[in-house]
């Protein structure tokens, strides 16, 4: 996606994976970086809280200028992260200030979002570490966790969701809708959990913990049963 | 050798880290050990004011980073113990006038001539915290025995194992045996279960810790003090010691003093 073009045809924005790809040309760099900085002051919601990436072309940048740019990005809570150029000396200030230099890399994801496009219906994520807070399981199937869900993690699944451990967090199966997914855990003690649309707040804590699963009872409730074999 | 780096942190604000970084570097200098400690905090700096070394700064950590002086002129030699420094952190910039590599290449310098460096984490899992952890070899995540700081430290180590740097260890901090003992703190043993660490450190709440910190003396300074000598055993562990943790629910002692302090004597 490109955009914005016709306003400064300095400038090119386009929209990356994980951030913002700022190209500019080889004209003089202070009429660059006011015009930059023109763009950015015009639409302060667009670019607020962005990671940048600066395309420089052929422009020899030394440390001064760049840290101005970057205190200017800053300022405005915007992240110039790296800088790409043809030439060494710009590459060099750059790799100086910390900033990347290629922008294939990709950021580690906390959140991830797994895909089942080839995958059959039937088909279940497995998890063998414990999650933790501010961890975001989605999957589009069941979910089975050997490990704990900690307080301020949450896993939401289209289909059931195990956990062979303690959970503490949230679950939400059946997500799209279905009503007859299972929630079920070996220590049943969530922050919240949700089968389809029905959400129940946290269940009793036990002193004894056994395992436990629950599902959508006759009423339309949800409600938890100890497990038995058999 | 080279020296071990060590970052601190918490995810939560409050809970102790400045405290922490300041009390084992008095320890570990005190047993001959040559340590910097680095305010990794860029806008709200506090560690020079509980070392007491305020009045000393004439550079800071950006400035090193942005050329305006030599890293040994930001290095603030304590007034007690030659081989404790300090690099303080800028109050009048922001977390983003440092970088992780900024970071990495300042703590390369420093690495060759010391034992440790002990770097302050700002609260929050953004860009100061990124800093703080980039350099590191070990990191030291501290909390105190409440809900809301256990689950921040439980995102932290998260983080920090999404990064490789480790799921760390855990030092407990400001335990209340006396609230524990009734059931209205968690327990170390509650904390541990469910971040499932490493333990390197526990803690007692003692007042001392906060004469020491206004008076810019940290209490590891006071060969009395129950906090001050767990600040100690943290040391020894980080040292490569072992020494067996405090035992905090005993009847003489500490214990009588905070059933003082709690009025039940």
């Amino acid at each position: 996606m490109t955009f914005m073009g016709e306003t400064n045809s300095l400038i090119q924005i386009k929209g990356l994976r994980d951030g913002l790809l700022v190209s500019i040309d080889d004209a003089p760099w202070a009429e660059q970086r006011i015009a930059l900085i023109a763009q950015v002051d015009a639409q302060p919601a667009f670019f607020q809280g962005a990671r940048l990436a600066l395309d420089v072309a052929s422009q020899v940048l030394h440390v001064n200028e760049l840290v101005d740019l970057r205190d200017q990005l800053s300022e405005r809570g915007i992240f110039l992260w790296a800088v790409i150029s043809e030439s060494p000396t710009t590459e060099t200030t750059a790799q100086l200030l910390g900033l990347a230099t290629r922008i294939s890399k990709p950021r580690p994801e906390e959140n991830r979002q797994f895909s089942v496009d080839d995958l059959g219906e039937e088909t279940a994520l497995f998890l063998n570490r414990t999650l933790r807070s501010g961890t975001r399981i989605e999957f589009a199937g069941h979910v089975v966790v050997l490990g704990d869900v900690n307080p301020g993690a949450e896993i939401v699944a289209e289909g059931n969701v195990m956990i062979w451990g303690r959970l503490r967090g949230m679950v939400h199966a059946g997500a799209k809708g279905n009503k007859k997914a299972v929630i079920c855990a070996l220590d049943l003690s969530p922050t919240q959990l949700r089968i389809a649309e029905e959400v129940s707040a946290t269940l009793k804590p036990q002193n004894n913990p056994s395992p436990e699963i629950v599902r959508i009872n006759g009423d339309g409730k949800l409600q938890a049963e100890l497990w038995s074999p058999g | 050798m080279p020296a071990q780096v060590i970052t601190i942190t918490s995810g939560k604000g409050g809970v102790g880290k400045t405290t922490a970084v300041a009390n084992i570097a008095v320890a570990l200098a005190s047993d001959g050990a040559k340590v910097v400690c680095i305010d990794g905090d860029i806008g709200l700096r506090n560690l020079d004011v509980i070392l007491g070394l305020e009045n000393r700064i004439v550079y800071d950590i950006v400035d090193v980073i942005e050329g305006r002086c030599r890293l040994k002129q930001a290095m603030i030699r304590d007034k007690k113990l030659p081989n404790l420094y300090l690099i303080p952190a800028a109050q009048t910039r922001d977390k983003n006038a440092v970088s992780p590599s900024d970071m990495n290449r300042l703590i390369k310098d420093l690495r060759a001539d010391y034992d440790f460096v002990l770097i302050d984490s700002p609260a929050g899992i953004e860009r100061g915290f990124k800093n703080a952890i980039a350099a590191a070899d070990r990191v030291l995540v501290i909390t105190n025995p409440e809900v809301s700081a256990v689950r921040d430290a439980d995102r932290v180590i998260g983080i920090l194992e999404a990064e490789e740097k480790g799921p760390g260890a855990l030092i407990i901090n400001r335990l209340n045996p006396i609230l524990v003992k009734n059931h209205d703190m968690l327990s170390a043993d509650d904390v541990l279960d469910l971040l499932a660490v490493e333990l390197i450190g526990v803690v007692p709440e003692d007042e001392n810790v906060i004469i020491g910190s206004n008076r810019g003396a940290p209490v590891a300074f006071d060969p009395k003090s129950r906090a001050g000598q767990a600040f100690r055993n943290i040391a020894k562990r980080l040292r490569g010691e072992k020494v067996p943790f405090l035992d905090l629910d005993h009847t003489g002692g500490l214990w009588q003093r905070l059933q003082r302090l709690a009025g039940r004597k």
